[in-house]
């Protein structure tokens, strides 16, 4: 690849950026984690921000930033901005930064109950009654989603910004790579609950494939029919509080997952 | 009297987001402050509710980079509740699941993280340009536990095939004898690692830390054995909580743990290397050895061999298990769902991972307790600052702030498993006379 000029002008290399906000570290280290990629992306592109690998911090502008985790915190909520502001481009890494992440489940609580139950020494913390995805404070230019993300499509996302064209990550289901990968559907052979038929592929349908049923870690695909399939897991034999369980997950503040999993919650009647 | 402060703002090549604060009079370090702003996340309080299949894979999101050591604390912790027992070939590759995840973690924080301090680096990156092939071999080496975990548990950062009972699907014999040459190869790696990290010069510092460990009768420990340390404590699992006790400070969103009675100790590769020498495969007591280290070692800027000295014995034991393999009837045992706590505590990369679960009958969490290694040590990490620090007052303050930073890395803490974690039960052990608000 032949990285294009930075914003900063001239011929340097374009200036990646890695932020962290509410989140496990996993995503950021999917980027670790390409061993056979890393050293040539460090040579193409300027680390210039990047806690977990390095000490160096190189002044922004930043040509991509990477951002994992969702906002929690009033002081995160005010980083985001100058993320944002100190950046050409923004992507978002991850169930976390683009949907909320696990720790969203604390937004279908009433309102003070949960933290209350929580907080032994409240006035030693400062954190918000939410958990948010990075598109509720800032423009984002590009959301890969996944618990964790999959390596191969960050690699795609990071060269497709550089050269500015789309990333390639097809919004279909899980279940259309399982027929490509030629895996019985689980839920139709036997009897499996699975969120495959709404989930966003990302994964390679991992879960199908060891015999287990999708448990949505990847979010939700492009218009999904999240009725529907609430039906057949009733038929299934599913019930309704473990119905709000399986939507409420990794990407419950997703808003598909979110209207779902409330029609099934009592506590809404 | 001078005063000075040294403020590190965003700790680096650590895994989360954290803080040091020092402040100095004159010769006398006065204050220690490891702080740990992390966002909290609340995992014990967002696991009321939940179904007991759902623990590992929820709590296996509370870290990235160790999500094997919480999927097995868990799985474990509420096996113990439904009384049940995994044995044999599961039990095996649970152990080999967990190889994996030592080997990747360990070979990320030695080569990318910890070894720039003892070399001069900014970071693994920069290191490359001048070491490429010792950084090659590192990500290769980093890249086998991936391939363990990938294979066993589907995928390396938060595996799907971990499930209460064993797995949901087993590989054949041919396929995990695939990874054997692999191994073979990481073996020799590992070995050239331990010589490698054994040439860099450490300061001479030593202190009588309080050790605290696994204990298994055979095996150097995994997912079972007696918590133990060097000054008298033997207890089983199901004590954990009434020697181990959590207390919140303010500058952190972690909690600190403290054995009662006697307080700071450490938990991690130093105190396993420590109490389960004799447990190590011969190979690793060799390279051991052969790396200058005796059966204890009570510095930690050498914890980098020690760790190498893990990975290496990591892949011994992935080899032994994979020749000894011979495929489950089932991927995993039954499981009935019964009212109860259970709990376990599995070695996590960087130490005791300790998980508690109250079942109700229909297989619904009704409470959690997580506590993870890092909380355990951030203690003993503000200590060795402190001692540090006033040792080296004379440094100019960059090149005492880069020391600090090593002191902390010696620890490989990772940040984001100490914030879970604040909870209800905090407040219990402000009457049994243990300073919450000190460090």
């Amino acid at each position: 690849m032949t990285p294009r000029a930075g914003r900063s002008g001239g011929t340097e290399k374009p200036k990646l950026a890695v932020w962290k906000f509410a989140s496990c570290d996993g995503c950021q280290l999917s980027l670790l984690d390409c061993e056979d990629e890393l050293l040539a992306i460090a040579d193409r592109l300027e680390v210039a921000y990047f806690r977990e690998a390095s000490r160096a911090v190189v002044e922004g502008p930043y040509d991509l930033s990477l951002v994992e985790g969702s906002i929690s915190t009033p002081d995160d909520a005010q980083r985001i901005r100058r993320v944002r502001e100190a950046s050409t481009r923004l992507v978002t890494i991850g169930a976390c930064a683009t949907a909320g992440g696990i720790q969203a489940l604390r937004n279908f609580q009433h309102a003070g109950e949960f933290l209350a139950a929580v907080y032994a020494t409240p006035a030693y913390i400062s954190t918000l009654a939410t958990s948010t995805p990075i598109s509720s404070h800032v423009k984002v230019d590009f959301e890969l989603q996944g618990c964790p993300v999959n390596p191969r499509q960050l690699l795609d996302v990071i060269s497709a910004f550089l050269h500015g064209r789309k990333p390639n990550t097809p919004p279909h289901s899980v279940c259309v790579e399982c027929k490509r990968r030629g895996t019985v559907c689980v839920m139709v052979a036997h009897g499996t609950p699975c969120l495959g038929p709404v989930t966003h592929d990302g994964c390679g349908a991992l879960c199908p494939a060891y015999d287990r049923g999708c448990y949505g870690c990847f979010g939700p695909k492009e218009t999904p029919n999240t009725a529907s399939l609430s039906g057949w897991w009733r038929r299934l034999g599913v019930d309704e509080p473990a119905l709000v369980r399986a939507f409420r997950s990794f990407n419950a503040w997703a808003e598909p997952f979110r209207e779902e999993s409330r029609k099934h919650d009592a506590q809404n009647d | 009297m001078t005063h000075k402060t040294i403020n590190i703002e965003g700790l680096a090549r650590v895994e989360g987001e954290g803080s040091l604060y020092l402040k100095i009079a004159g010769d006398r370090v006065e204050e220690v402050r490891l702080k740990i702003f992390e966002p909290p996340r609340f995992f014990e309080a967002l696991l009321r509710g939940r179904a007991y299949a759902e623990a590992p894979d929820i709590t296996s999101r509370i870290c990235g980079i160790c999500p094997v050591a919480y999927q097995m604390s868990a799985v474990h912790a509420i096996e113990r509740a439904f009384g049940i027992r995994v044995d044999g070939p599961l039990r095996a590759l649970r152990r080999l699941l967990y190889c994996g995840e030592w080997i990747e973690s360990h070979t990320l924080h030695i080569y990318l993280l910890h070894a720039p301090d003892f070399l001069g680096y900014e970071s693994g990156l920069a290191m490359a340009k001048d070491h490429p092939a010792v950084v090659q071999r590192g990500l290769e080496l980093k890249k086998v536990g991936n391939e363990i975990m990938a294979l066993i548990g589907g995928r390396e950062i938060h595996p799907i095939n971990v499930r209460v009972g064993g797995f949901y699907r087993v590989p054949s014999k041919k396929e995990l004898a695939a990874l054997a040459p692999r191994l073979e190869w990481a073996r020799d790696a590992a070995r050239e690692t331990v010589r490698w990290v054994a040439t860099f010069s450490f300061p001479d510092v030593e202190h009588d830390y309080e050790f605290v460990a696994l204990r298994h009768p055979e095996e150097y420990p995994f997912n079972e054995g007696r918590v133990v340390s060097d000054k008298g404590l033997d207890i089983a699992v199901g004590n954990f909580e009434e020697e181990i006790i959590e207390a919140q400070v303010p500058h952190s969103t972690a909690l600190h743990a403290s054995l009662r009675g006697r307080g700071a100790y450490v938990a991690g590769p130093m105190a396993r290397y420590h109490l389960n020498f004799d447990r190590l495969s011969p190979a690793a007591q060799e390279a051991a050895r052969a790396a200058g280290l005796s059966a204890t070692c009570r510095n930690f800027f050498r914890s980098i061999i020690v760790r190498a000295v893990e990975v290496l014995y990591a892949c011994d034991e992935a080899l032994r298990l994979i020749e000894a393999y011979e495929p489950p009837e089932a991927p995993s045992v039954p499981v009935e769902p019964r009212a109860g706590v259970g709990s376990a505590a599995t070695e996590a990369p960087r130490g005791i991972l300790y998980h508690r679960y109250r079942i109700d009958e229909r297989g619904l969490i009704q409470e959690a307790k997580i506590v993870p290694p890092t909380s355990q040590n951030q203690g003993s990490i503000e200590d060795d600052l402190r001692r540090f620090a006033e040792r080296h007052l004379d440094l100019p303050d960059e090149q005492l702030t880069r020391r600090c930073e090593q002191v902390i890395r010696n620890f490989d803490p990772c940040i984001s498993c100490a914030t879970h974690f604040l909870r209800l039960e905090i407040d219990r052990h402000a009457s049994d006379g243990h300073d919450e608000r000190g460090a």
